[in-house]
């Protein structure tokens, strides 16, 4: 039960490693550009995190957390989920782009 | 202010960075709309998987209540707006040169050869 939460983030991580390994997506090989990618989104949506805990929008069963929160009250779990979840939707993009050739406007 | 309107503002934020800010215009791109549609699918499963099992719980005053699979529709939303900052990010940080290569389906080693038929 401690491990429900962090279960569905590695079930995201692991389900989406294929396409890095496999297709050769190049999103994990260009972590600086990964990095720089995921940095604004997890700092504006871990301070929408913060509010609304604050607010009582939601809140977390604590019996299925690993236990480990950060300042604010905010769990290692959400944290993490703000970096793996835009991870894998830049993997899913790239994916898309590398099957089919669409451009992105980014294309040198 | 409500989850529900919270989420209308990130979404509008989200647009205006993608068509005013970074101006990478995906939304008018079949790639992103594509790749977002495969991403709202695992999203329904795993945020599924988070509501039903009531690893996350909403407050019934900060939501409409109308749900999809088991999440709040508001959560639709919010998974819009935080795809759609990443991946204007991502798209604006690539026009600007850093890290455009190796492109995705191309071996680092072989950047000629594709790795997709």
């Amino acid at each position: 039960m401690r491990f429900s939460y962090l279960a569905v983030l590695a079930f995201c991580f692991l389900g989406t490693l294929w396409l890095e390994l496999f297709l050769k997506v190049n999103v994990y090989r260009r972590w600086r550009r990964l990095l720089l990618a995921l940095a604004p989104t997890a700092l504006v949506f871990l301070a929408w995190d913060l509010a609304a805990i604050g607010a009582g929008h939601w809140a977390f069963d604590p019996r299925q957390l690993v236990g480990i929160a950060l300042p604010g009250g905010i769990p290692v779990e959400e944290f993490l989920f703000f970096l793996v979840i835009p991870a894998c939707a830049v993997l899913a993009f790239e994916a898309v782009r590398a099957v089919r050739g669409w451009p992105a406007g980014d294309e040198p | 202010m409500s989850y529900t309107l919270a989420t209308l503002l990130g979404v509008l934020a989200a647009l205006a960075v993608d068509l005013a800010v970074l101006r990478t215009r995906l939304v008018t791109r079949r790639v992103w709309w594509v790749a977002y549609a495969i991403v709202a699918f695992f999203q329904l499963v795993t945020n599924g998987v988070l509501t039903g099992r009531r690893i996350v719980v909403y407050n019934p005053e900060a939501i409409l209540g109308l749900r999809i699979v088991y999440a709040p529709a508001e959560d639709l939303l919010f998974g819009f707006a935080m795809v759609l900052l990443t991946l204007s990010t991502w798209v604006w940080l690539g026009r600007r040169g850093i890290q455009n290569e190796p492109r995705a389906g191309r071996r680092a080693d072989r950047p000629g050869e594709r790795t997709v038929p």
